[in-house]
């Protein structure tokens, strides 16, 4: 790797040209793969600590044995047994941890495909619709403003929204549209739906957006002279060349919503299973090698899917 | 059992980070000015764990003007508190928590037991934590974990728990309650007497339960005995059959949309109370209290099967020795002195030592939260906002009554494990 004395050579020749005597003495000193480790190896130091040794510790404490208080460092499946029980035994009906994860997956591609469309047009509207640069910056901070509360108050504000007595169910009620309140609009996938995508559209609109301003315009304005009617366009040359920002938008919000628990337990009022819910109520009875191997199963799932992902667009490629 | 806003706690916590920050610098410019007196001016501070129910900050201010122990409040969830004890023992000098964790605290060798020799009224404490009878006389139900099944440990550092009365206190007592059901009385227009109305088909969508496994199963099989489905031998210490059994009753009603959602901490069950999501559901006094003090009617319901009962009480981190440790004692002392008892009385909780407490109550105080008597004057809180006007009755009545009927204590069962993995299938059903 020599690139960044190549791009200094390509920027300003003159410059590196002078220094030549100087970068000679350097140079026998510090090779060019040295420099690159040590501007790689901030991150990765960074990468080691907080990410692949927790990582590891989660794995090895997941077969790990434990009783009511404490854990017991000898190596037991039973965490995962556990949590596989009745697995086989319950076909052809789903296990729990089954119906856990279809629900949680189930969630998951609602989010996904709601918050992928909105993000969509949002980002194609900043992108082609809006002209000035000025204008841009700003809507695209307009799309931010919900952020600028906590999530669990953007949450929890929903909730008078659309509660039994809330303000949607009066107005549809003395708007004589209903005669009895909506249930379903509260503690309900509905509601864990919707509180989601508003939550987390957001995470889909920027990579998006990114994406779209960077193709060049001038392959529109070529699709549009052979003839292409707008929505060819659209197929044949914008959605290929955003892909690589649907797919960092899609990884975003699936990891999101494949975690959670808070959104789900809040808006689902505690009665919607997910993955992050047995995680959670492991740990709270203190049952950490369960706990683990839970967070190891989640995380195989949610790497598969991913992995799925990239096969369909290779992101290194696409950037 | 108890929790209140979590954001209060980590409020209190970011408080903490900073006063701790100020403390150290303190205790550094001290050390570079004079050093043999940092000792000697050493403030008496002392790091409190516990869910929020006992820390009320008059508490601490009152504390700190009678003792001049600074209090340090470490706010978090039940299940939190207990996680604390068992990662990080030396996080935190005072423990405050129930006793069905104690099951899990004490093997674990992270608390201390306090000598109750060195408790002035320990000799005072009510006889609901000594002997499992009312002042009064009643026998009260021993099932779960009863206090008095787990309150002497056998020796100092004894891992066992005590058949008979020795100076070794697990955890001595501080506030205590028997909890049953909420109902909202203008929308249900009519009496309810019994537990297994949580499950009647009439309130589809209007009900709720807790959320903690171990606390939601003695819910529900309270509702499982009052429906006559089945009779426990005790309910706190259930076999796999009958956490099975429990959970097939409750993951029914669930299917049919008995529940409109579960709550875990106490505004969130003011919240659905209040705004009439649920009409009936598990709930705590205080809430019940704070939902009344919104202009909302909500009843504490008495229920002929009895009342589910849970107590906190102090006891010390394992590496708390020497001076603290004295002061843990007296602050403990105070604690049970009177201010802090009349102050957790007349939130609707009782406290360990009524004598004292009664002390620092007016007789009217007395009469309406601990007699059962019609307020003769407005009832306050604690922070002067008005709880009941003169003339209204305490539901369940009076002290006797309440902790007479009490029928089970919160509990952790032998099978734990097995009831957190079938709650967790519950909730997936």
């Amino acid at each position: 790797m020599d690139t960044s004395e190549d791009i200094l050579q390509q920027a300003s020749p003159d410059l590196v040209r002078g220094s030549e005597t100087a970068r000679r003495s350097k140079a026998a000193r510090l090779s060019p793969s040295f420099i690159s480790w040590l501007q790689a190896g901030p991150m990765m130091l960074v990468f080691l600590a907080f990410f692949l040794i927790p990582l590891v510790f989660v794995v090895i404490v997941s077969f790990w044995d434990y009783n009511e208080y404490q854990l017991l460092p000898a190596f037991s499946g039973r965490g995962y047994t556990d949590t596989f029980e009745g697995c086989i035994a319950q076909l052809p009906d789903l296990c729990t941890i089954g119906r856990t994860y279809v629900k949680t997956l189930k969630l998951c591609v609602m989010v996904w495909a709601i918050t992928l469309f909105i993000g969509f047009w949002v980002a194609y509207f900043l992108a082609f619709h809006v002209k000035s640069k000025t204008w841009q910056m700003g809507l695209s901070l307009l799309c931010t403003i919900p952020f600028w509360t906590s999530n669990v108050i953007r949450m929890i504000a929903w909730i008078p929204l659309l509660g039994r007595n809330g303000l949607v169910n009066s107005g549809l009620l003395k708007s004589g549209l209903i005669n009895q309140p909506l249930e379903w609009l509260l503690f309900s996938e509905f509601s864990v739906v919707l509180a989601l995508v508003h939550l987390f559209t957001f995470f889909m609109v920027v990579p998006i957006f990114n994406s779209m301003v960077r193709i060049d315009k001038s392959l529109i304005e070529a699709a549009y002279d052979a003839g292409a009617t707008g929505f060819q366009t659209l197929v044949n040359v914008i959605i290929p060349l955003a892909k690589p920002g649907i797919v960092i938008g899609s990884i975003f919000v699936i990891t999101i919503v494949m975690g959670d628990f808070i959104t789900i337990g809040v808006m689902g009022g505690q009665q919607i299973a997910s993955a992050g819910k047995i995680i959670e109520t492991r740990v709270n009875a203190l049952q950490f090698p369960a706990a683990a191997a839970n967070a190891v199963i989640l995380l195989v799932i949610t790497f598969l899917i991913i992995t799925m992902m990239s096969r369909i667009v290779d992101i290194k490629k696409e950037l | 059992m108890t929790e209140t806003t979590r954001k209060k706690g980590l409020s209190r916590r970011t408080l903490l980070k900073s006063t701790a920050g100020l403390a150290g610098l303190a205790a550094g410019s001290g050390a570079i000015t004079g050093f043999p007196y940092v000792m000697s001016a050493e403030p008496k501070v002392l790091r409190y764990l516990g869910t929020a129910v006992n820390e009320g900050d008059d508490i601490s201010k009152q504390c700190l003007k009678d003792t001049g122990i600074k209090i340090e409040y470490i706010t978090a969830t039940t299940d939190d508190v207990t996680k604390r004890v068992m990662t990080q023992p030396n996080s935190f000098d005072v423990l405050d928590t129930e006793y069905f964790s104690l099951k899990k605290l004490v093997p674990s060798g992270n608390i201390l037991a306090l000598d109750s020799k060195k408790i002035k009224e320990f000799d005072n404490i009510t006889p609901v934590f000594t002997k499992g009878e009312t002042p009064g006389g009643k026998k009260i139900g021993g099932q779960g974990t009863a206090p008095w099944k787990v309150l002497y440990l056998e020796g100092k550092d004894s891992k066992t728990f005590s058949k008979t009365a020795t100076e070794f206190v697990t955890l001595i007592p501080t506030v205590y309650n028997a909890d049953t059901l909420g109902i909202r009385p203008d929308i249900i227009k009519r009496p309810i007497s019994s537990w297994a109305e949580l499950l009647n088909p009439e309130f589809k969508g209007k009900a709720s339960i807790l959320n903690i496994p171990s606390i939601g199963i003695m819910d529900a099989a309270m509702v499982v005995e009052a429906s006559g489905k089945y009779k426990y031998a005790d309910k706190g210490n259930m076999t796999k059959e009958e956490i099975d059994l429990t959970m097939k009753v409750m993951t029914e009603a669930k299917k049919a949309g008995q529940f409109r959602a579960f709550w875990k901490d106490f505004n969130e069950s003011v919240n659905l109370m209040a705004s009439g999501e649920t009409v009936i559901q598990s709930m705590w006094s205080p809430a019940v209290t704070k939902v009344r003090s919104m202009g909302i009617p909500c009843t504490f319901q008495p229920l002929k099967e009895g009342y589910r009962s849970w107590a906190s009480g102090f006891c010390v981190s394992k590496g708390v020795s020497g001076a603290k440790l004295e002061w843990a004692y007296e602050f403990v002392n105070w604690f049970l002195s009177g201010y802090a008892g009349a102050y957790l009385n007349r939130q609707g909780y009782y406290s360990a030592v009524l004598s004292t407490a009664k002390a620092h109550m007016e007789p009217y105080e007395w009469a309406y939260w601990m007699e059962g008597k019609a307020a003769e004057k407005d009832i306050k809180a604690p922070d002067g906002s008005l709880l009941e006007k003169a003339g209204a009755v305490r539901d369940g009545g009076s002290y006797e009554d309440r902790m007479g009927g009490v029928a089970c204590w919160n509990a952790v069962m032998d099978e734990n494990d097995y009831m957190v993995r079938k709650w967790n299938e519950f909730i997936a059903a």
